[in-house]
């Protein structure tokens, strides 16, 4: 329920609906997008990415005197978990022909195609198997299927809602394998929203020039992600799922390739030694970090893990001067603050409207933009909605759905959502949702080709911790594209690879060098990374936390 | 994480706020702290914890110190990771919920689930039949539900699951994938059930024979599956991605966009 003191903007908002509705029904933009002087403008003004503070120099690693996002900087210059000296390399607990790193949708994309080719390989995934932002994405994946659409023109969506940055060669195959994912994901049992005719139902992304939005109601990374999994347990002798046993470092052989990788038992705090021919990061992004304190859409384990390995392993990185909010993440209730709220609002007609009902911004600029232009109407323009808890935001006017579409469109598309906020007494059906942009997606991570190669032989990396895909900025729907696409790349490529490489010794050799150059720097720091959760213990909890010494597993 | 790795974090990695504190960095101005949080007692496990009234579950369980390794994922209700049973006082029933969305009362007494013990057979899609032999071969203990309704009453996301493994008794897959549709796999409903039923792994392959067999396939799909095939837009391809940044930009700013209407 609203506080009382919302329910003179709330009133506005309803006596403007009529009018924005037939705005909306006329087809055109309901307000006109934005050029791209005016793009730019609002980014360097309002995008968090361009504050003062928001990036700083790495001051070691392969990148060393880039501009990075300040919390990524910290994050790449922290010490390893462990002491390199320890480990007998020569004994592998586990011997593989592929180590995936994360159970998320292009970790078990991988494994499904690389069994496929012939090969074994284990997943180490920090939580449950499936436990990723892949599960959560609600408003679908983009795909150029139908007449009107081609792959082309969605490479050109991509690569201008990417600022221009993006590496075509990726894009390429991006938008030119996304029909094949279309299907691949229909022949293992995904249900994708379809018209009558059996063509699939497309919507309109922002920054898409046509509707290519493929969707299983708001639950599409739900069903693709059970899917995969699903689809994984099925080759148990292929396929080997270590839960809650992240991997911490990875391994090299003398010659530089990657030949696996240092795990983790989060339950008994054993490491286990994993050789592997070839190794896949799909370890997702790094919301979990709340870059610049901002509420995240994430997955609890988030947390860049993948990047920090790649790094002291001397993986290149690729464009970690950007971050993605997502324009509309919830901000009221103060208990779901946010929360992801489906770009699939907005492309189902959706408007995000200001506190006297007006709208200020096409509802369907790329994420950044969109994001700018919200946080301008609030900050500078101060017209912004302020919660109880101090947080502020826009509406976002969601009863226009069902005027648009017709009573029970929110009940068939967006379970999720009415389900997220009836629980709190407000029907979206009847009133729009409070929102502000949210952390939402790395952009910007380890630089791959189209094979998905890094620098270093025998690591591949596919999905949100790989870089040069989006370029600055990623387009809704392309991240579920990506994971598939670049996940069964990955999967073939690694394969592939593996079946022909001889591994010389196993070494930590780069990860003592790192230590070294962290020291040679002048870096003093306490920091362990990957840091692999979250820490919410209350400040109050933390004083009271004073065990001097910690003696085997007891604390 | 080890508490010893949390400890020398925190006095280094200021920026990892917790969760309940982050403002938009946006709103500078005070923060009405006139008003007083509400506590409640909540009992975790057994014990005694203050927390405030407005807390979920898990927000709850980390305001009283936890580190939650198990029992956390998604946070958002999708991932199905935080299944909670819980008590209330006066009352003798045992209530289910996701820990990320489900509110604290005063006086609940709550435990999570940290895993569900559950069989999922191994298949080849490829090999089913879209009809009742695929679940009389996988799960045939579906045919031993005595209907009681104790799987319904137990989902936090008021599916029809009963109804649903009644769909699949009657091998009637599209109505198990309809009413399964919205399911997170948090496992209240099996570990609820007289008949030791795995009621969401029903749902999953429901779902998948629907997806695989039932579903009306695209024509659009296939015809544009035949033209990549062919190369047809290899040509453009390669003279985009030859174009300059500015030949690109006045392109894309040049570009229609497909009206909303249908």
């Amino acid at each position: 329920m609203y506080p009382e003191y919302m329910r003179p903007s709330l009133k506005k908002v309803e006596e403007t609906r009529p009018k924005r509705f037939e705005l909306q029904k006329s087809g055109k933009p309901v307000f006109p997008p934005m050029t791209a002087q005016e793009r730019e403008e609002v980014l360097k003004k309002f995008h968090p990415d361009y504050r003062p503070d928001a990036l700083r120099q790495v001051r070691i690693g392969p990148n060393k005197g880039e501009m990075m996002t300040r919390e990524v900087a910290d994050l790449l210059e922290s010490h390893s978990r462990i002491d390199p000296a320890k480990f007998d390399l020569t004994r592998p607990d586990y011997e593989t022909d592929i180590l995936i790193i994360g159970g998320g949708g292009a970790g078990c994309a991988a494994a499904i195609i690389a069994r496929q080719h012939g090969v074994k390989c284990i997943i180490s995934t920090k939580l449950r198997l499936g436990d990723a932002n892949s599960m959560m994405s609600q408003g679908g994946m983009q795909a150029a299927v139908t007449p009107q659409d081609s792959p082309t023109r969605h490479y050109l969506d991509a690569i201008g809602g990417g600022h221009f940055d993006n590496k075509p060669e990726l894009v390429r195959a991006l938008t030119e394998d996304g029909p094949e994912v279309v299907k691949w994901l229909e022949d293992l049992g995904v249900i994708w929203d379809k018209r009558p005719d059996g063509n699939n139902y497309v919507l309109h992304g922002g920054g898409t020039s046509r509707r290519r939005m493929h969707s299983c109601r708001d639950y599409t990374g739900a069903i693709i992600m059970r899917t995969l999994m699903d689809e994984v347990r099925n080759h148990p002798e292929d396929i080997t799922v270590l839960e809650f046993m992240p991997t911490v470092e990875l391994i090299l052989d003398h010659q530089g390739r990657c030949a696996g990788g240092i795990l983790y038992n989060l339950e008994t705090e054993e490491y286990f030694v994993v050789k592997a021919k070839a190794t896949i990061i799909a370890t997702g992004g790094f919301g979990r970090l709340h870059i610049r304190g901002f509420d995240t859409t994430n997955h609890y384990g988030a947390t860049g893990d993948g990047l920090v390995i790649a790094y002291r392993a001397g993986a290149k990185l690729l464009y970690m001067d950007s971050v993605q909010y997502h324009p509309t993440g919830a901000v009221f209730p103060e208990q779901i603050a946010g929360f992801l709220i489906t770009e699939k609002i907005r492309g189902a007609g959706g408007q995000p409207v200001n506190r006297h009902g007006e709208l200020f911004v096409f509802p369907k600029e790329p994420r950044d933009v969109e994001s700018a232009a919200i946080i301008r109407e609030c900050l500078e323009r101060k017209n912004g909605i302020e919660t109880p808890s101090g947080r502020v935001g826009v509406w976002l006017d969601s009863p226009l759905i069902e005027m648009l579409h017709g009573e029970g469109y929110i009940a068939r598309n967006f379970p999720a959502m009415y389900r997220q906020f009836i629980r709190y007494g407000i029907d979206i059906t009847k009133e729009p949702m409070l929102t502000y942009p949210s952390l939402h997606y790395q952009n910007g991570g380890i630089e791959i080709n189209e094979r998905c190669e890094t620098n270093i032989p025998g690591l591949y990396v596919a999905g949100e911790a790989s870089g040069g895909v989006h370029g600055r900025n990623r387009l809704m729907g392309n991240s579920v594209l990506d994971y598939n696409v670049f996940g069964r790349r990955a999967g073939k490529y690694a394969a592939e690879y593996a079946k022909n490489v001889k591994l010389g010794r196993l070494t930590l050799e780069h990860v003592i060098a790192f230590e070294k150059e962290l020291k040679k720097a002048g870096i003093r720091t306490n920091r362990i990374a990957p840091i692999l959760l979250p820490l919410y213990t209350p400040e109050e909890v933390r004083k009271r936390q004073l065990t001097a010494r910690y003696e085997g597993t007891l604390r | 994480m080890s508490q010893k790795k949390s400890k020398k974090k925190r006095k280094n990695n200021p920026q990892l706020a917790t969760e309940a504190a982050p403002r938009v960095e946006a709103v500078e101005r005070e923060i009405p702290s006139a008003v007083p949080r509400k506590m409640v007692t909540v009992y975790i496990m057994g014990k005694a914890y203050k927390v405030p009234a407005e807390s979920t579950i898990m927000g709850a369980i980390e305001y009283a110190g936890y580190q939650i390794k198990r029992g956390a994922g998604c946070r958002e209700g999708f991932c199905g990771a935080c299944a909670t049973v819980y008590r209330l006082p006066g009352d003798f029933k045992i209530y289910t919920g996701l820990a990320c969305t489900t509110l604290v009362q005063d006086g609940m007494w709550l435990s999570q689930l940290p895993s569900i013990p559950a069989h999922k057979p191994v298949y080849d899609i490829e090999k089913l039949k879209p009809d009742i032999t695929a679940f009389q071969q996988l799960y045939p203990e579906i045919f031993r539900c005595v209907a009681c309704n104790t799987c319904t009453k137990a989902c936090p996301q008021n599916l029809q699951v009963m109804d649903y493994i009644q769909a699949a008794i009657r091998g009637d897959i599209e109505k198990v994938m309809d009413l399964s549709f919205d399911c997170l796999c948090c496992g209240l409903c099996s570990i609820r059930c007289p008949a030791e039923i795995v009621h969401y792994n029903v749902g999953i392959l429901a779902k998948r024979l629907y997806g695989r067999y039932l579903a009306p396939r695209s024509q659009e799909l296939e015809l544009r599956l035949q033209e990549i095939r062919s190369g047809k837009y290899d040509k453009e391809y390669r003279k985009l991605m030859k174009m300059s940044r500015e030949e690109l930009k006045k392109l894309y700013y040049a570009r229609d966009i497909e009206e909303e209407k249908e």
